[in-house]
Formats: structure tokens, C-alpha cells, sequence
């Protein structure tokens, strides 16, 4: 693979051939704040925290560094006016759902994010996917997924999976950023709610049979 | 059905269908698309079955069963040909008149050819009809010309002809130097050139290479795809074996939706007819090239017209966007590179083909080249699919064509690009239709929806729809699309219900600022289009709902009252017999009052409240004016008051 030189907050960065805009500023000692990323896993563009401003051939746009692959001679602003307002935004509109995650909270201090600015709702959740993806990618068990669209997405365990891997597992509750109790919590319900109808022998108690 | 080896043997099977058809023979098209189905045709179909047998003339008629012709307002639809009597809204009790003397006296019955709402002038034959007249119908006009499920009447009129053309005529680089030539661009909402995204693909590395047909049409209002597909989709079929031949592809997939059972029928018995004449799978008419199609339905997400998710749910996945920094030209379906494009895309390539660059690019502007069906919807007398050139402006689609606002009411703005794009006011009336135009002028062209809208529809609401619309269709995955509509929604909810604040609307534009520059997908990036336009054309209806809590539409019911003129109201008791919600006091004699906390805003009272009286009325941004004294309430004598 060939090294490919770029600029990064006018520093002159080299990045290997299909490496991402946030490998290669991170291999240089800028720091990218993520949420749904993670080393182990496939990237994923969802939090869109990454945001950066690039320039090639002469246009600006704004990307996602942790799926943007380096180009040839890129000059990349990790901080402008515009990214920060994004990040911002970004970071009050989950604050709606953990204002506690202390992750949220520390990237609210240096974006001047208000904890308050929307009304909170229900559910801790975020939709890194983190779980989802390290039970998929990682273990390939596929216990955990995502549920329905939109603003109705959430994570589910799914029950008969579930009652046989998780309770061994749990690796992927230190993974989540917001509180490791939701993942607990989602986990307990679904293995306790009534299995879904395609399922015609199995009742609550059956299911409840299965736990450890 | 005789497998065709030769561009020589389709010529002459060509001719041989041509011969066993006498253009003399009368025969009756009746429209079996699925707006007309809906009005009825499937019994009109079966009583001009049952009537011609009747009358014996079986041998003597020809009758056809074909797709939209477009006209959906006054359907279902009948053409008469050779004369091209077309018949309106005809009800099968219609059939022996319209047998007994056209078809057996060619004598035309006048009561069901059309007429002008206002001037009462009649219109007998398709061609003089103002709503087909003022139309460059070169896709849609096929549809009412053939059966869909017979490939030799789309034989008949030409088809398969381009595609016999490049396979022996022209090498896949002249195929793509002649489309990219015609200008031609994406159908269903970008509106990128064609011919580039086929060359990107043919340039990309790899032996295996996809083509595509997009049809999850899922604009609201939005059925010109499905018009194509059901009514014409051998023409589809031919389009993506042209595109495959030019990007080097030998396996293709129609992408449909699966709430178009008419279409996925369609293709799938074209596909199958196609396959028996030997226009596809292995050596097409002897060329040497191999292609196959496979149909797959899609589950009804809306987000999968997007390009990515729709090939991520082809690879058997949950229809999630996923980053396009590599073209899907280049990477697409299993990382290889696929083209896709939307039906009426791929219905333009025939054409070019067959017709030549030039001829597609004499229709439309500089930019924006050929034509464009849309579906003229909303408040609007003509409701229907319309073919226009480009460059035609909106005010000759909506009055000339369409035939304007019915009722005698005033046009607000016409909605174009469907969820992601915007709300044009009267103002740009004259505005030239075109890709660029439509997007500079906060909109876009989308895949072709066109909702009308007149003095009643209120502009925040309109807003609030759309984003109620998206927050299910989103896939969810990203934060400024998930959580910024989500905000938006709420905000848009509150002021529609009289709550929003004079900070509001600083926040919308925020939200939709960052929903633009960091979403995803494109359904993110112009998801605030609807709310931005309107902000940016009717932000005085935004401001009278938060400061005056008045809807001046009169359409929010949240901030609207119902209200019965003393002055006008004569007792005559049928709103009150009417209400649902029993919310309106009164008696013989006696002025009918509504009480406002018992009323449920359904609009029953104004309906039925006779014209002469016109007692009932909505109010906005004011006060209910109190109920008039008991004595005043009593109606002595001939309708005068006590």
C-alpha cells in the first residue's frame, strides 16, 4: 500500500491507502471526538460527531472521518466554525436522551453543548450501535439488534438468542456510551416479555425456564 | 412463441404481427392502470367482453387492455380506435350504447366524450382533449397503444428495435457517447447525467458488473413509475439491456415495490415473454450477449429509493443508507459496480436510441433535456400523470394542462420533488421547469410529484406533514437526521397547536442546517426542503401562528373555531341534527349555537349548512364572539327575529 500524503489543521500528515481521515489524523496526534466508533469494528458514519471540513479540487465539504478515506493532497480542518456548530447540535439532540453519559457530558464542556436545550426523552439510547455491531462483528451471534425505523428505532435482544449467549457474555455492556444499564435493562425485558407470536410453544415461563 | 436468433427474424416477426393486424379493425383500449381499476374498469372491461359477444361482433373487435394513459381524473378511460374516440368515466352500463353505435355505426355518444368544466366545449378524439393537447407525451403516449402482458403489441409499435440496434450497430462505447450526448439525467430526484454514471461504471474494475431499475417510488402523491412499469414495461426492460450492453453487465434487477402488485405482475410476464422470443438470457438474437433480470420486491421502506439502501436491501440486508464516498457506479451491490437508475430513466433509452441524441435533446433547456411525467395532484381539477417538455413553466402545467384550482378557489403553491423538495409560491408561477431552476429556487425536481395546493391548505402544516412522513421513513441511523427531525417535528406540532415560540423558527433553521450538512443520506440533507421553503415563501404564516395564534388558513384545528353567524342562521336544524359530537344547542325557531367545549372541529356544520343560508363560518386568531341573548336567539314569522 502506498502512503498518502494529506493536510490535516495544516499539518502534513502520511496515511496508508484506504485508511480512513480519522486513522490518519489520530496516527498524528488530532483528535477526532466519536461516539459510535470503535477500533474493533467496521465503521459505521452514524453519530456523525466525526464531521470534518475537507477541501479537494477546490470544494469544501463536510464529511464523516471515520469512513472518509484519504485522497491524495486533502486538506482537512477538524475544528471550524461550522463543525463546531454541527458537533454542537449534535451533542444537545442526545443530551435529550442521557444528559448524564458522562462521555456526552465532557464533549458538552468543550462544544459549549446546553444540556437542556431539548426536552429529555424516554429512552437512554443513542444508536451508536455498538452493541448491535460488536454482537454481529465480534461475537457473530446477532443477540442484539435494531428494531423498526426512524425516531421508533431501538435496540432488541432478540429472545431466543438471548436467553442461550448473553448471560455468559455481556461484553457489550461496557461498550455503551451512555449507561450500561440500559443495555441491562433492554436485555431484561426482552427476555422476559412474552416471546413474540412465532414462537407458539413457548410461553413466558418456558422462556423464564432457560435463565441461568 | 419461436425463439428470434436475428436482428433479421425480429424484423420479420415485426412484420408479421403487423400483418395479422388490420389498422381498420375497430378496437377499444380501456385503461387497466391502477387509477382507473380503482374507478371501475375492471367491470367495464368484463361488460364490453360480455356485450361485444353479445352483439356477435367478436371477430370484427379488437379489444385491449392497457396501462395509464394518464387522464386519471375522469377515469376509467376508453379509446376507441381507428378514430381515437376517447370516452370518459364510463360506467359499464355505458357498454351497449358505446358497442351498439360506435363500434357497430361509428356514431359517436356525445354524453361521454369530454367537455370543458367551464366552457362546456367538447372534445371527441384523445388529440383535441386541452389535458392531452398541451402534453409531448413521447413515454406515457405508448401506454394507451398496447396490452402490457402481449410483448408483439409492444413489437407492433416498434419494440426491441434499439436494442437489436447497438447490439449490431453500435459498440458499447458509441451507446454510452450517445447518451451521454442527449443530455439525458436522472428521473428519480438528482438529477445526475446518465451517460457519466454509465461510463463511471463501465470505467470501474471488475468483470461483474449490475444494472439496475429503480421503482420504489415512494413520494407521496408520486405514481408516474408506476405508470411505466404496469403500462409499458417491456420498454423498461429494453431500456436496461441498452444500459447494460453499454456498461458491460449481464445481470440486472427491478427493484420494485411490492404495493405495486399490477407492476411486479407486469414485468414479471414481460420478463417471461421476453425470455421465450429470446431477448433475454444467453446470445440476445444471436450477438453473443448474455443478460438476465430478476425482480425484487421491495418492503416498503422509503428509504430504500435511496441509492445505497436499495442495494444494500438487494444484498438480502435491512435497507440502511451507507456512506457514498465511493460511487455506487463503482461499488454498489456486493461492492461491484452497479448502475442504478429510476424507471422513467431507463424508459428515455429506448428512445435516444432509437431516435438519436438529437431528437431526445430538441425537448427542454439547456440544462435539463427531454421530457418529464409528473403527477399533477392536490387541489387541482385534473388530477393525472402529464408529460411535459422541460422548460415548460408551472403555470402552463397547472392551468393549461391541469385545468387549475377547482372550486373557484386561489392557488397557494405547488409542492414539486415530493419529501425532499420545497413549496413554490404564485409568485414563481412562471418559473421554467427544470432541474436547476426547481433547486435554485429552494425545491426540486425529485422523481416528479407535483401536489397542488390552494387558499385552504395551511404551509405549516404542509411542513409538519412531510416531516411526520420522514421521521418513519428515515432509516434512523444517523443523529441529524433521527434526532434533528425528531426535534423539528415536535417544534413544527407545537406551533401548528398554537404553542410554538418567537424562538422557534430560529431553531428550525438551525436543526435543518445541521440535518443538511451532516446527514447520511440524501433523504437527511433534504429533509428540512419542505420546512425551509416554506419558511422562506409563507414565513408570515409561521409568525401569525406563533404571535397571533392564528392559522390564516383556517386549517389548523387547533387554532380555529367554528362559528354560526346569528345573523345568518335561520333554525333550520340540520347542522345541529348533524353534528356528531351533538355540540350545537338551538330548536325550531330557535338560532343554533356551537358550544366551543363540546365541539370536535370536524367540519360537519359547514358542510351541510345550505348555501343560501352560509351561517357557518371558521375563525382564527380572535375571540368567539359570545352567543346571542336567549331573546335574540327566537326566529318569529318568515325568518325574521323577535
Amino acid at each position: 500500500m502506498s502512503e498518502i500524503l494529506l493536510r490535516i489543521d495544516g499539518k502534513e500528515v502520511g496515511a496508508k491507502e484506504g485508511t480512513t481521515l480519522l486513522e490518519a489524523a489520530r496516527s498524528a496526534g488530532i483528535s477526532i471526538p466519536t461516539l459510535c466508533h470503535h477500533q474493533g469494528l467496521e465503521p459505521y458514519g452514524g453519530c456523525r460527531l466525526c464531521t470534518v471540513e475537507v477541501e479537494s479540487r477546490g470544494w469544501t465539504k463536510l464529511v464523516a472521518a471515520c469512513i472518509y478515506p484519504v485522497e491524495k493532497d486533502l486538506v482537512v480542518r477538524t475544528r471550524s466554525e461550522k463543525v463546531d456548530r454541527i458537533r454542537r447540535m449534535i451533542l444537545e439532540l442526545l443530551l435529550a436522551h442521557a444528559p448524564d453519559a458522562p462521555a456526552l457530558q465532557e464533549l458538552a464542556k468543550e462544544y459549549g453543548a446546553d444540556r437542556d436545550r431539548f426536552d429529555k426523552e424516554a429512552s437512554f439510547c443513542i444508536h451508536c450501535g455498538l452493541c448491535v455491531r460488536y454482537c454481529a462483528e465480534v461475537k457473530k451471534k446477532n443477540a442484539v439488534g435494531f428494531i423498526d425505523r426512524g425516531t421508533r428505532r431501538e435496540i432488541c435482544f432478540v429472545p431466543e438468542i438471548a436467553t442461550k449467549e448473553c448471560w455468559q457474555c455481556k461484553e457489550c455492556f461496557p461498550l455503551c456510551p451512555t449507561e450500561a444499564l440500559q443495555a441491562a435493562f433492554v436485555l431484561t425485558q426482552s427476555l422476559f416479555a412474552a416471546p413474540p407470536a412465532s414462537g407458539p410453544d413457548r410461553t413466558r415461563s418456558d422462556a423464564g425456564d432457560e435463565l441461568p | 412463441m419461436a425463439r428470434i436468433d436475428s436482428p433479421e427474424a425480429l424484423e420479420a416477426l415485426r412484420e408479421e404481427i403487423a400483418s395479422r393486424r388490420n389498422p381498420e379493425t375497430p378496437c377499444v383500449s380501456i385503461c387497466a392502470g391502477a387509477g382507473c381499476i380503482a374507478s371501475g374498469a375492471a367491470e367495464v372491461i368484463a361488460a364490453f367482453e360480455a356485450e361485444i359477444e353479445k352483439q356477435g361482433l367478436q371477430a370484427d373487435v379488437d379489444t385491449r387492455e392497457t396501462g395509464c394513459p394518464g387522464f386519471c381524473e375522469r377515469g376509467p378511460v376508453v379509446v376507441i380506435y381507428p378514430e381515437q374516440i376517447c370516452y370518459l368515466q364510463v360506467k359499464p352500463e355505458d357498454v351497449p350504447e358505446i358497442v351498439s353505435q360506435t363500434l357497430k355505426e361509428k356514431k359517436v355518444v356525445d354524453r361521454l366524450v369530454y367537455a370543458d368544466p367551464t366552457t362546456g366545449k367538447k372534445a371527441v378524439l384523445e388529440s383535441e382533449i386541452p389535458f392531452y393537447k398541451n402534453q409531448r407525451r413521447n413515454l406515457i403516449g405508448s401506454n394507451i397503444r398496447i396490452d402490457p402482458k402481449r410483448i408483439d403489441d409492444y413489437l407492433a409499435i416498434g419494440g426491441y428495435a434499439a436494442l437489436a440496434k447497438v447490439l449490431f450497430r453500435m459498440g458499447p462505447e458509441q451507446v454510452l457517447a450517445e447518451v451521454k450526448r442527449s443530455g439525458l439525467r436522472g428521473r428519480g430526484g438528482g438529477g445526475f447525467s446518465t451517460g457519466r454514471k454509465w461510463e463511471e461504471s463501465r470505467r470501474a474494475p471488475g468483470d461483474t458488473k449490475y444494472v439496475i431499475v429503480n421503482a420504489d417510488e415512494g413520494d407521496p402523491g408520486a405514481f408516474m413509475d408506476r405508470a411505466l412499469l404496469e403500462g409499458n414495461p417491456h420498454s423498461i426492460l429494453e431500456g436496461l439491456m441498452i444500459g447494460a450492453y453499454a456498461v458491460g453487465a449481464n445481470e440486472g434487477f427491478i427493484y420494485v415495490r411490492q404495493e405495486y402488485p399490477i407492476a411486479v405482475e407486469n414485468v414479471t410476464v414481460a420478463i417471461g415473454q421476453a425470455k421465450e422470443y429470446g431477448l433475454l438470457g444467453k446470445n440476445i438474437l444471436g450477438s453473443g450477449f448474455d443478460f438476465t433480470i430478476r425482480v425484487h420486491r421491495g418492503a416498503g421502506a422509503f428509504v430504500c429509493g435511496e441509492s445505497s439502501a436499495l442495494m444494500t436491501a438487494l444484498e438480502g440486508k435491512a435497507g440502511e443508507p451507507r456512506p457514498k464516498y465511493i460511487h455506487t457506479a463503482v461499488k454498489g451491490v456486493w461492492d461491484r459496480p452497479s448502475v442504478l437508475n429510476n424507471v422513467e430513466t431507463w424508459a428515455n433509452v429506448p428512445l435516444i436510441i432509437d431516435k438519436g441524441a438529437d431528437w431526445f435533446s430538441r425537448f427542454g433547456t439547456e440544462t435539463s433535456k427531454g421530457t418529464k411525467i409528473f403527477s399533477l395532484v392536490g387541489k387541482i381539477n385534473n388530477t393525472g400523470l402529464v408529460e411535459v417538455p422541460m422548460g415548460i413553466s408551472l403555470r402552463d402545467i397547472i392551468y393549461g394542462i391541469g385545468g387549475g384550482i377547482p372550486g373557484g378557489r386561489r392557488f397557494k403553491a405547488v409542492q414539486t420533488g415530493g419529501p425532499s423538495g420545497g413549496c413554490l409560491p404564485e409568485s414563481l408561477l412562471d418559473l421554467e421547469v427544470g432541474f436547476d431552476e426547481l433547486t435554485r429556487a429552494g425545491s426540486m425536481m425529485g422523481s416528479g410529484g407535483m401536489i397542488v395546493m390552494d387558499e385552504e391548505t395551511c404551509m405549516v402544516d404542509v411542513a409538519r406533514y412531510f416531516l411526520d412522513f420522514l421521521v418513519d421513513e428515515s432509516c434512523g441511523k444517523c443523529v441529524p437526521c433521527r434526532e434533528g427531525m425528531r426535534q423539528m417535528l415536535k417544534i413544527l406540532t407545537r406551533i401548528t397547536r398554537g404553542k410554538g415560540k418567537e424562538e422557534d423558527l430560529a431553531l428550525l433553521e438551525e436543526l435543518s442546517e445541521v440535518a443538511a450538512d451532516a446527514s447520511l443520506c440524501a433523504l437527511g440533507k433534504s429533509a428540512p426542503n419542505p420546512l425551509l421553503s416554506t419558511l422562506r415563501y409563507f414565513r408570515d404564516e409561521y409568525e401569525a401562528h406563533i404571535r397571533q395564534k392564528k392559522c390564516p388558513a383556517l386549517s389548523c384545528k387547533a387554532l380555529i373555531a367554528y362559528h354560526i353567524d346569528p345573523d345568518k342562521c335561520r333554525a333550520c336544524m340540520i347542522c345541529l341534527k348533524k353534528c356528531p359530537a351533538e355540540a350545537i344547542d338551538g330548536g325550531k325557531n330557535r338560532i343554533h349555537v356551537i358550544d366551543q367545549a363540546r365541539c370536535t372541529k370536524c367540519g360537519t356544520c359547514l358542510e351541510v349548512c345550505p348555501s343560501r343560508f352560509g351561517a357557518v363560518g371558521k375563525i382564527s386568531g380572535i375571540p368567539v364572539p359570545p352567543p346571542p341573548s336567549e331573546e335574540a336567539r327566537t326566529l318569529v314569522g318568515k325568518g325574521k327575529k323577535a
